[in-house]
């Protein structure tokens, strides 16, 4: 009997490699690992004169973002890049749907370019799941954000500096804090830490803006930072985007950030050591005062430096797990 | 087995006789002439009657379901009137209660149009349900008595909730004045603003925008006291979680008007349905919880619920291919209405009496309709069934909407005969 669950049976081929990244969700443990440990491969090439690697030379890579994002976006453009792929931006949001094309006919449109691997950002969770199971699964689908789904991308990201800072996850506490309710990335982190093996993994808001039956995730949940912040290694801030005002959720930013914002004096119940992280871009004296992010335990900007190497790396695995299992099934056919 | 010849007098012979209403369950022939069911009994006799062997057959009340979605040009569903009464007739369906949202329902000339279309087509007797008020806009009352008139059999306003109180009141006062019915879908607008699944574990995992159960509970309360102080009949459609059930078994208690239904999906799917993204399985209400599908099913079993529908929507191929929040929701349920049901026999969930009750009497009842019973000297509306035989969806599915994920599943129970008011209206080969 088949025990894995759907998620995790659509990112794998028939013998367990990366052939799409759409959630951290139910993926063992070695291969989230292989995907640090080849990205810590890769920070080197950063370093280097020539920045550039020849494992997806004559690939094409599409960046296809039905949702705007300036940061993300060039962080896989520059990823492929140094892979040596092509890559095209494709900024849907401006350009077909909007003339009335559907999204399965845009995919039939790129698929019949010949692209190999489509980076997708989707306001709609489950967007990736769908073009990889229904529309185009010989294409090696990345997700680049889906609705308030997965960003595992970014997740693992963060992985990287964790384990770049603390050695590793056995015994860890992480606190994630915020918009818990409309966070792709805090979902995904949670998985993440889970499967990695942190000790604990604590959600801290207000309950608008914590999701119904958080605790599902595997994490436990606190609406104040005195409690939830306690003995932490690791707190993550999560972005609070200004329309949460209008829809109730919150009274004001000021009160947010008097009961939520991270300042020195609440960071003094974490750990002496803990460091402070953030998917940015940062809302300063919203969610974070400056004093902390500009501080000595922030890790904001190492993030970004290896976003870049943490997607070459899935990048890299999910192009060879999709080029064997066509091989397997080509040999399959002649055989067959 | 009979050929076509819906005029010809039909003995039915040697089948299990299950009649609900009257509790009858035994072994007998049935005598239709001149369309009307005349006699059940031993051993009848008819010289010149197509004979019909039920031998081993079930034979059954037709089917009434009280919660259709019509496809009519316009509402951007698939398949059109004639196709999916045609689905309806094949699986022992012979009265379907159809919501006012395909148009809207709300003047003489749409009522004609089905009535005139189901009528060509021949397959089942459509009861339109009017629209309460004028384009389900919930602002102005609709020509209810007029609409009645022209053949509709209750009143409401679909999934579109009437959300000013004071319209309600008098869309109730108005159609307590004419005795119509009036049916509820219970569901605040402003709670389930932007949800597309269940709010719980499964919603969370997966990051769908939620609908929580209270949006049911909340605008049901205010319903049934609306109901309570304008006495109007009521029929509560589609009902998905355990905290309605105290509501209408209170209600009940007290004596008021009231009925409810549920849909056959919403008893045996629940949120982990979900998994994966599966869009056949966004409906609306969503599927809920494990607890709430036992709950329902108990509710059932107890009558809390009378009817089991098939809130049946048949939808196109190209609005179930999107990520499944941009999905349409709806689900095609006429095909598997019968067969699903008999599984919560088999599974020892409802006694058969009560499950085939739910859908055949019971609806009748909520909808105020003679139907759903095996009554001599009434028109004829029957089904025969081998509750033994497989029945491969895959091959033989007729609905032009294939959006049900029992689309490529074998059930159990098929329909061999359908008799729908005297004319033989489905004959398997």
């Amino acid at each position: 009997m088949n025990l894995a669950s759907p998620s995790s049976r659509v990112q794998l081929t028939d013998d367990g490699r990366l052939r799409h990244f759409l959630t951290t969700e139910h993926l063992p443990r070695p291969l989230l690992e292989e995907i640090l440990d080849t990205a810590a491969s890769f920070v080197e090439v950063g370093g280097r004169a020539i920045k550039k690697v020849p494992l997806l030379r004559g690939k094409t890579v599409v960046n296809l973002f039905f949702e705007s994002s300036t940061r993300t976006r060039s962080t896989f453009e520059l990823a492929a890049k140094r892979l040596s792929a092509d890559v095209l931006n494709l900024d849907i949001a401006k350009s077909a749907t909007s003339k009335g094309e559907t999204l399965l006919d845009t995919l039939r449109n790129l698929e019949a370019m010949a692209a190999d691997m489509f980076v997708v950002r989707h306001q709609d969770s489950g967007a990736p799941f769908f073009i990889a199971n229904e529309v185009t699964p010989q294409v090696a689908v990345i997700n680049a954000g889906d609705g308030r789904h997965a960003h595992p991308t970014q997740a693992m990201l963060d992985m990287y500096t964790i384990r770049h800072h603390k050695g590793g996850f056995e015994g860890l506490k992480v606190a994630i804090v915020g918009d818990i309710l409309h966070s792709r990335v805090a979902r995904s982190q949670v998985h993440a830490l889970n499967i990695l093996g942190a000790e604990e993994v604590r959600l801290i808001g207000p309950r608008t803006l914590l999701p119904v039956d958080a605790e599902a995730l595997g994490a436990s949940v606190f609406t104040d930072m005195a409690h939830g912040l306690r003995d932490v290694d690791v707190v993550i801030m999560l972005r609070l985007q200004k329309e949460r005002m209008d829809s109730a959720l919150l009274p004001s930013e000021a009160e947010f950030f008097r009961l939520y914002g991270l300042n020195n004096d609440k960071l003094r119940f974490a750990k002496e050591d803990a460091i402070v992280m953030h998917p940015g871009p940062i809302n300063r004296g919203v969610e974070i005062a400056s004093e902390v992010a500009d501080g000595p335990r922030s890790v904001i900007l190492q993030q970004v430096t290896f976003g870049i190497a943490v997607r070459m790396a899935v990048m890299s695995m999910a192009i060879s797990g999709q080029d064997s299992s066509a091989q397997e099934s080509v040999a399959g056919g002649a055989h067959g | 087995m009979a050929k076509k010849a819906s005029k010809a007098n039909l003995l039915i012979r040697k089948g299990r006789v299950i009649d609900p209403a009257s509790g009858r369950d035994e072994v007998a022939d049935l005598l239709v002439e001149n369309g009307r069911l005349t006699r059940i009994g031993a051993s009848l006799d008819a010289p010149g009657a197509d004979i019909v062997d039920a031998d081993g057959h079930w034979v059954l009340p037709g089917l009434v379901d009280a919660c259709v979605h019509l496809s009519l040009p316009g509402s951007g569903r698939a398949g059109d009137i004639a196709s999916e009464t045609r689905a309806a007739a094949a699986a022992g369906i012979t009265h379907l209660a159809a919501q006012p949202d395909c148009g809207p329902v709300d003047s003489t000339a749409v009522v004609r149009l089905i009535r005139e279309q189901a009528g060509q087509a021949g397959f089942a007797r459509i009861m339109p349900v009017a629209a309460m008020t004028q384009g389900l806009a919930g602002s102005q009352l609709a020509e209810m008595a007029t609409l009645a008139r022209a053949g509709c059999i209750a009143v409401g306003n679909a999934g579109a909730r009437v959300a000013d109180a004071l319209v309600l009141k008098r869309c109730l006062e108005y159609a307590a004045s004419f005795d119509l019915p009036v049916m509820f879908r219970p569901q605040d607008a402003s709670l389930s603003a932007g949800g597309c699944a269940h709010e719980g574990p499964v919603a969370t995992r997966l990051g769908l925008p939620g609908i929580p159960a209270v949006a049911e509970s909340v605008d049901l309360s205010r319903d049934l006291l609306l109901v309570e102080a304008t006495g109007v009949r009521a029929h509560f459609q589609q009902i998905s979680s355990r905290e309605s059930l105290p509501l209408l078994r209170a209600a009940k208690r007290r004596g008021l008007p009231v009925t409810a239904d549920v849909s056959i999906q919403h008893l045996l799917l629940d949120e982990a349905a979900l998994e994966g993204f599966n869009s056949h399985c966004h409906v609306i209400p969503p599927l809920r919880s494990a607890a709430d599908r036992e709950a329902l099913l108990e509710a059932v079993a107890d009558g809390t619920i009378d009817a089991i529908c098939s809130q049946h929507t048949p939808i196109g191929s190209s609005s179930k291919a999107a990520p499944f929040p941009a999905t349409r929701p709806g689900m095609a349920g006429v095909d598997t209405l019968l067969p699903l049901v008999l599984s919560l026999v088999a599974d020892g969930r409802l006694t058969l009496l009560r499950a085939l009750d739910a859908v055949t009497a019971a609806p009748a009842r909520c909808l105020g309709i003679q139907a759903g019973q095996l009554e001599t000297g009434r028109p004829a509306s029957l089904c025969v069934l081998d509750a033994q035989a497989p029945r491969d969806l895959s091959e033989q599915w007729l609905s032009a909407g294939n959006n049900s994920p029992w689309r490529r599943a074998t059930l159990t129970g098929s329909v061999k005969l359908t008799v729908c008011q005297g004319k033989v209206s489905w004959l398997s080969d």
